[in-house]
């Protein structure tokens, strides 16, 4: 008798044994399932809407650079920002309305990432920027930033018609996707040079100058003195000669 | 050329006469009175013709019509009353407004800045009004007294000129304006000589940096050293030397030395790398430039890994990174300084020596 | 009846006793200004002076002229713990701790951008009606010299604060310095006191900016204005206006009121700007280090043009035996506006001995009436305002699409172009204007309203010129420049100085040459005082309205 019930547990303890261990091989199984039909969808979006410019391998042709390296990061930041599929040709992609589902672009940044090593998708945890030292991101976004994106992160020219564009409104992944992935002419900053917390403290940086309202009045777009001279000759210079010209009109 | 006519006395115009303007002051010798004839004598203006009417005046609204001028009146004096209006919001605003949010401080200085504005508009509003409605609309005519002196005046002024000259005894004892000259005119160079403590002379300041050979390189504002490996193919870092944190911390004798030693680390790939200013003066793709930029001294930064060309934003100076940081555009007229750096035993990358030519602006002295 | 209260009696009484005023207090009272809006424009600028004065010595109370490192711990959160000089720090204090610091900062700053503008267009009115002629010569060159410290102010001003885009400004003021031969960077070691920054630059600005250039400026000033009340103001020709009086309206009370009241509307706008514009948010630069910049640095408007001029120079560069000479920085940066500023100083000795007019000028000229002195006038302008918006080439590319490199370009290449295009078309557009007027003048203004003839005819009637138009438009009869004078005297020998003669008429023959002369008396009374081509009699003062339609 006692060895029937010693029987019954062991069948007991090894059937839920191999139901636990191979429900989670299972789950890892399918999860690798999955991914591997994430990666085959991206294959043939990346094949379909990408590989014409970027090669059929991603290694790159004349009319795009090889996508070998880039990493998840940049696919999520380039086709998700609509930059990607480029509209037209130009010195430089533009943002645009986003021409993929959210799904599809993490299959295209799957299939990219399972080509080679690269920059992944940035985690909460890197993007949680909230407890990050607002000074030091402020002196980390003069230092690394601002000679192109401007003070305020109102954006600048570079060469040839490219520009810095302005970083007012852009969602904190894209920020910190940007900086980790060097998007066209920006150079990569990446985790090892800019570590994330340092990241953070420059997206912390921007949302709070980008939250806090002009103190002074209206900020003329954030750009300087140009504007702050075109205000001084068309609104006060303006004005004065018009009241100048009342003191000294012939009174009816 | 027809003559001209003073015709500006006719009409219905006011004419005043400024007589107090036609008298000479008193001299010495006894006034010299206007001679009204000298006029002509000069080479004057020419009007042209001699079709210039006298004034007319057209009556204004409140010279007419009293209910028009009382309108005016109480206009004046409604701006006046806008005007207190004014200053008491100024002083609610001072008073009534905490300066402790961005908020707040952009209400106060509306609220001020409006006030103040508005008192100092309308009381300027109501003066001009008040003018212009209320004072004398007629215009008048003044005569313009004569600028040039009269030639008795002038020779007045010649012969006492004369005199004064003969009893200082310069005509005859010369050597005494020679003395006068020579005693002040060294007395003028002491103020210039007294600049001098304003600054040190340059020395070698301009040509010497802290970099010299195994001095490690930092990232900027983190001052974390730097591996090759923690640099991506287009990386940017913008980097100083650990020396330059060991400069006293009072004074700026670090922001100085900033001006100078700072620099950028760029990873090219090593194919894309034309030339370099020395033999393997970078270290594995990893290249080390100055950051200050060779036309007037402000800091580069604007790095486009695309075209590996660095641009500077006060005059767009363009520097070619894969080239020796040969000048492509722009008003600089020198190639960026390049450092040569290696990796000490930790492997983090340090100077390889120091610059070998004086960084930032050039100036006389350069070679 | 004396309608002056005691008080006012009392005070003049006591001051007369003493300095016996009257004589000089009736004059006054009595002036006569004329009433032309443009005469206004100066004091746009003395005014905004006025304004600066006041928030400045306001402001000096709470400014620390000092760069000694500090902490930031005050209220505004993205500098907390940020280490900054005193003087970047006591300008965010003042900017967020002290009432009223933030409004007095921007009011001074809008009052120092509209100064100069005001000073610019001041001298425009001035250079285009030809006031600086004999005998105001002088006063021109005051007003030079205060344009010239009016920049120099107003650089010094705005770099106070040590903040990261003055602190650019100081650095390439220190570049270019050191940019001189020989003394370069000797001067550019005194100045600083040592290496750039320094520790002595910042303390030494605050000494010119409170102390040293306000002094000079306000003596300059006084001087100037002492001049305009002596000499009298000029005045634009029209009815009753002559060479030898001026037509206006007293100071007292008219002008006490006109300007006294214009005074308050400048500061009230001054106000008005700095309450609701946003101008030099320092707390947004951040304190200045020489390794960080920002994209778009520009200094303020009036400087500018030199930005820009930098900008577009070429980057010639040469050694000579073991010394440099960045022409790439000195041409642009200090002989570039020099020669500028001497050019324009010495504009009315260079015309006046071109002209050979060496009479008094009172009344003004119309600028259509002087085609080349305002085509020069607007070449200027044009080469200027290329320079200047170069300065900006930056954000004009960023905010335009725009390649800078193609800005840079278009401006090397139309700065030498577009002035003398601007100046043959201001030249023809002032000719065209006086042709209009001859033809006003001759026959009178176009009223639109067609008559019927009894012979049949259609005419167009044309509205005679009323008087006072008539004088203002016949004004401006210009004088022929000095003959040619003969190559050789009587005895065939060359005469000495021909050459310099010859140069002087051939310029003023250029200056002079191309006008369109004014009616004559016999043309005016030919073409029956601009009536209708017919000889129709219509009576002057008939308004066009009574005239019946058909």
């Amino acid at each position: 008798m006692a060895a029937a019930v010693v029987v019954l547990l062991a069948l007991l303890v090894t059937g839920g044994a191999y139901a636990v261990l191979a429900s989670a091989s299972r789950a890892e199984a399918n999860a690798r399932a999955a991914q591997s039909l994430q990666i085959d969808e991206g294959r043939e979006l990346f094949l379909e809407n990408c590989s014409s410019c970027h090669g059929l391998r991603s290694e790159g042709t004349s009319d795009g650079p090889t996508l070998i390296g880039v990493g998840a990061a940049a696919v999520d930041f380039q086709v998700g920002t609509g930059r990607m599929p480029l509209a037209a040709p130009g010195v430089q992609a533009k943002q645009g309305p986003v021409q993929f589902t959210a799904e599809e672009i993490a299959a295209l940044a799957a299939y990219i990432a399972s080509l080679s090593p690269g920059p992944a998708i940035p985690t909460e945890e890197q993007l949680a920027y909230e407890d990050a030292n607002l000074g030091e991101g402020g002196e980390l976004f003069r230092t690394n930033c601002a000679t192109c994106h401007n003070f305020a992160g109102q954006g600048g020219a570079l060469t040839q018609g490219k520009y810095a564009p302005s970083l007012e409104g852009v969602d904190p992944k894209r920020i910190y996707e940007a900086m980790l992935t060097g998007p066209e002419a920006m150079p990569e900053f990446a985790d090892t040079t800019l570590t994330p917390e340092a990241k953070q403290a420059i997206i912390k940086y921007l949302k709070t100058i980008e939250a806090q309202p002009d103190p002074g009045g209206v900020g003329l777009g954030r750009i300087g003195p140009v504007s702050e001279g075109l205000a001084a000759w068309l609104i006060g210079i303006g004005a004065l000669i018009a009241v100048a010209v009342w003191i000294g009109a012939r009174s009816s | 050329m027809s003559e001209r006519e003073t015709a500006g006395a006719s009409g219905s115009g006011r004419h005043f006469t400024d007589r107090s303007t036609d008298h000479s002051p008193d001299l010495a010798t006894g006034g010299a009175t206007r001679d009204p004839s000298a006029h002509r004598e000069e080479p004057e203006a020419d009007y042209g013709h001699e079709l210039v009417p006298g004034l007319t005046h057209t009556p204004r609204r409140t010279d007419i019509d009293p209910k028009a001028a009382k309108r005016a009146e109480r206009q004046v004096l409604g701006l006046f009353l806008l005007s207190v209006a004014g200053t008491l919001v100024f002083f609610i605003g001072f008073y009534a407004v905490q300066l402790d949010s961005a908020e707040n401080v952009g209400l106060s200085t509306k609220l001020l800045g409006g006030g103040l504005g508005l008192a100092l508009f309308c009381i300027g509003a109501a003066a001009i009004h008040w003018a212009r409605k209320l004072m004398s609309g007629e215009e008048v005519v003044q005569e313009r007294h004569r600028l040039r002196s009269s030639d008795e005046e002038r020779a007045a002024v010649i012969k006492d000129f004369q005199r004064g000259v003969e009893d200082s005894g310069v005509p005859r004892r010369k050597a005494i304006l020679g003395g006068l000259v020579a005693a002040t005119a060294p007395l003028l160079l002491t103020p210039i000589v007294l600049l001098r403590d304003l600054g040190p002379l340059p020395g070698r300041k301009l040509r010497e940096t802290v970099w010299t050979e195994g001095v490690r390189i930092l990232s900027d504002v983190t001052e974390r050293p730097v591996r090759v490996a923690d640099i991506p193919i287009g990386g940017y870092v913008a980097a100083i030397p650990e020396t330059l944190l060991d400069l006293p911390h009072e004074g700026s004798a670090q922001l100085a030395e900033r001006g100078k030693s700072a620099v950028m680390l760029m990873r090219l790939r090593p194919e894309e790398i034309v030339s370099q200013q020395g033999d393997n003066w970078g270290y594995e793709g990893v290249l080390c430039y100055s950051r200050i930029c060779t036309h007037v001294g402000c800091p580069l930064g604007l790095y486009e890994q695309t075209t590996h060309h660095m641009l500077c934003p006060c005059h767009q100076s363009t520097f070619d990174i894969a080239d020796s940081g040969r000048v492509v555009f722009g008003p600089a007229a020198r190639d960026l300084p390049q450092l040569a750096i290696t990796v000490d035993n930790d492997g983090y990358l340090v100077a390889k020596q120091g610059f070998t030519e004086p960084v930032g602006p050039s100036f006389w002295e350069r070679g | 009846m004396s309608v002056t209260p005691k008080i006012v009696g009392g005070t003049a009484n006591f001051v007369d006793e003493r300095i016996g005023s009257a004589n000089f207090v009736r004059r006054s009272i009595n002036k006569i200004f004329p009433d032309h809006w443009s005469f206004m424009l100066g004091e746009i600028a003395l005014y905004s002076f006025i304004v600066l004065l006041l928030t400045g010595t306001w402001l000096a109370f709470f400014f620390k002229p000092s760069v000694t490192e500090v902490v930031y711990s005050g209220p505004y959160g993205p500098l907390q713990g940020v280490e900054m000089s005193e003087a970047f720090a006591s300008t965010v204090d003042i900017s967020f701790d002290v009432r009223g610091g933030l409004i007095m900062r921007q009011i001074h700053h809008w009052a120092a951008l509209i100064f100069v503008a005001a000073i610019c267009v001041h001298l425009f009115r001035v250079f285009f009606t030809g006031a600086f002629r004999k005998p105001r010569e002088f006063n021109w060159l005051l007003g030079m010299g205060l344009l010239t410290f009016a920049l120099l102010e107003g650089f010094a001003g705005y770099s106070l604060p040590d903040d990261l885009l003055s602190g650019t400004g100081l650095r390439i003021a220190h570049g270019v310095l050191m940019s001189i031969p020989v003394v370069g960077t000797y001067l550019a070691f005194f100045i600083f006191g040592g290496e750039f920054p320094g520790d002595d630059f910042i303390p030494r600005l605050y000494s010119v900016h409170i102390l040293l250039v306000p002094g000079i400026m306000l003596a300059l000033i006084t001087v100037h204005i002492m001049l305009v009340w002596y000499q009298k103001h000029t005045h634009f020709p029209g009815p009753g206006r002559t060479e030898r009086n001026v037509v206006g309206y007293p100071f007292f009370p008219h002008y006490v009121a006109k300007a006294g009241g214009f005074f308050f509307i400048v500061f009230g706008v001054t106000s008005l700007l700095g309450a609701f514009v946003q101008i030099n948010p320092i707390w947004m630069y951040g304190s200045y280090k020489p390794s960080e910049i920002t994209a778009g640095s520009q200094p303020d408007w009036y400087i500018g043009f030199l930005e820009g001029s930098l900008r577009a120079m070429p980057n010639w560069e040469t050694n000579i035996w073991g010394h440099t000479v960045s022409w790439n920085v000195l041409i642009p940066s200090l002989v570039l506006p020099g020669l500028m500023m001497t050019v324009l100083a010495l504009y009315p000795f260079i015309e006046a001995w071109v002209t050979g007019d060496k009479r008094e000028h009172h009344i003004l000229d119309r600028p259509r009436n002087q085609p080349v002195r305002t085509g020069l006038g607007v070449m200027a302008i044009i080469f200027y305002g290329i320079l200047w918006i170069n300065g900006g080439n930056d954000i004009i590319a960023d905010k335009f699409n725009l390649s800078i490199n193609a800005i840079t370009w278009a401006t090397r290449i139309g700065l030498f172009v577009l002035p003398p295009i601007a100046f043959v078309i201001t030249k023809r557009i002032c000719l065209g204007l006086q042709r209009r007027d001859r033809e006003t003048l001759l026959h009178g203004r176009e009223t639109g309203i067609v008559k019927r003839l009894p012979s049949g005819e259609m005419i167009e009637v044309h509205e005679p010129v009323p008087s006072e138009d008539r004088v203002r438009l016949l004004a401006g009869a210009s004088p022929r420049p000095p003959e040619l004078p003969a190559a050789y005297d009587e005895n065939g020998v060359p005469r000495p100085g021909n050459r310099r003669e010859r140069l002087r008429a051939k310029v003023g023959n250029f200056f002079y040459r191309d006008q369109v002369e004014k009616p004559t008396e016999e043309e005016l009374a030919a073409h029956g005082d601009g009536h209708g081509e017919r000889a129709e009699e219509l009576p002057p003062a008939e308004s066009p309205a009574e005239l019946p339609r058909h």
